[in-house]
């Protein structure tokens, strides 16, 4: 299988999400604050293999791939199915009609 | 004019009354509004009794669908959420907020299911896992199964000390009782939280075993997700993809089975910072 991208690459990635969700000023959010926090935490470690190392780097490629992908389904949610339906005088223009007007309001309505 | 009213299902329907600002925003499981304006600024989070923390929209406190109130056990989860709910624009999309479903799941348990059944209904899937499932042709595709399948079936098998074949008859592997007897010792380790994590993931890409190997850091999401969906992207190289159908379900897979897993992760995890001096 192949292995996770480095510690940094996935912690550019999720900063880069964070901007994309909050604008310019992500850097005052709490997630933000978060994530470099756990990245300076876990940077030194004692031993070869850590294993709250290797969680957190887990964790935060699961994090990036969460950010990205609801982007990505957001995007292409709104790219083909955001439409919605259209509304009775687009579909009478689209075959060339249109609505009939009744100034005095039809029977129901007041 | 009339208006059209659209139906969404049968589980929710389409209230079309302007949302009504209340003090408490409860937000009911059957009368579910599928569009709702963003009625809040600012989202920040609060540590409440008993170290539990709460998201706050502005002053309100956030609550469940089922009117309790929403409290996570650490901050990273708080955190995660409070972003979700920052991250939207307008109007509130709760599609795209899976970490908040989750938690909202597992604090309202709406099916009042306790943690045997949801090991049972996890192992149910043990039986007609994906990866078990084998095709005898076209030959192109049995090879592609073997040789993504078979590692990550040897994997667990050396890692749970178990057996479970494969197999290509339509009845699916016979899985032997001593395996299912370990993995319900398995599953009962993990909480209630962390447990409506996994089986969340577990229906999401329809395989137990696809499901653990995530979990223990063995596959990435990335890698979970594309061997619960061989075939199809086997079909994807064959005959072509297709974004709005293809591309959409998998983001959509990806985004779902990684909030599984970041929740399973962060309600599983107790962290302690050890500072050790540096000797010189």
């Amino acid at each position: 299988m192949a292995s996770l991208a480095s510690p940094l690459r996935v912690c550019r990635g999720i900063l880069k999400e964070l901007r994309a969700i909050q604008g310019p000023s992500y850097k005052q959010s709490l997630a933000y604050a978060y994530v470099m926090d756990q990245y300076r935490k876990n940077k030194v470690t004692g031993e070869r293999y850590c294993r709250a190392q290797q969680e957190a780097h887990h964790a935060s490629h699961t994090y990036l791939c969460l950010l990205a992908s609801t982007r990505n389904h957001l995007a292409l949610h709104n790219l083909y199915h955001g439409k919605g339906e259209r509304s009775p005088e687009e579909v009478a223009g689209l075959v060339g009609l249109r609505l009939p007007t009744q100034p005095g309001g039809k029977g129901w309505e007041k | 004019m009339f208006r059209s009213i659209v139906r969404l299902g049968n589980a929710l329907s389409l209230n079309k009354v302007c949302p009504r600002r209340h003090q408490r925003c409860a937000l009911k499981y059957s009368t579910a509004a599928a569009e709702r304006k963003k009625f809040y600024e600012d989202v920040s989070i609060s540590q409440g009794e008993g170290g539990l923390f709460e998201i706050n929209l502005d002053r309100r406190k956030l609550k469940t669908p089922g009117g309790k109130l929403f409290t996570v056990p650490n901050e990273a989860l708080a955190i995660a959420v409070a972003t979700e709910w920052d991250a939207q624009r307008e109007t509130l999309k709760f599609y795209t907020m899976h970490m908040t479903t989750l938690c909202n799941t597992a604090l309202d348990n709406p099916t009042q299911r306790d943690k045997d059944q949801m090991i049972n209904a996890a192992l149910k899937f043990l039986e007609t896992d994906t990866v078990c499932y084998r095709v005898d042709e076209p030959h192109a595709l049995v090879e592609l199964q073997k040789n993504e399948w078979d590692p990550v079936l040897h994997w667990i098998e050396n890692r749970y000390n178990i057996t479970i074949g494969s197999s290509s008859s339509i009845l699916g592997p016979e899985i032997p009782e001593a395996t299912k007897d370990t993995f319900r010792q398995h599953l009962n380790s993990y909480n209630f939280w962390s447990l409506t994590g996994l089986e969340y993931v577990i229906t999401q890409l329809k395989s137990v075993v696809l499901s653990l190997g995530m979990i223990d850091r063995h596959l990435s999401v990335e890698q979970a997700v594309l061997l619960s969906r061989l075939e199809e992207e086997y079909q994807i190289r064959r005959w072509g993809n297709v974004e709005w159908a293809h591309d959409y379900d998998m983001y959509e897979l990806r985004a779902r089975t990684a909030a599984g897993a970041l929740f399973v992760q962060l309600s599983s995890e107790s962290s302690t910072v050890k500072r050790k001096l540096l000797q010189d």
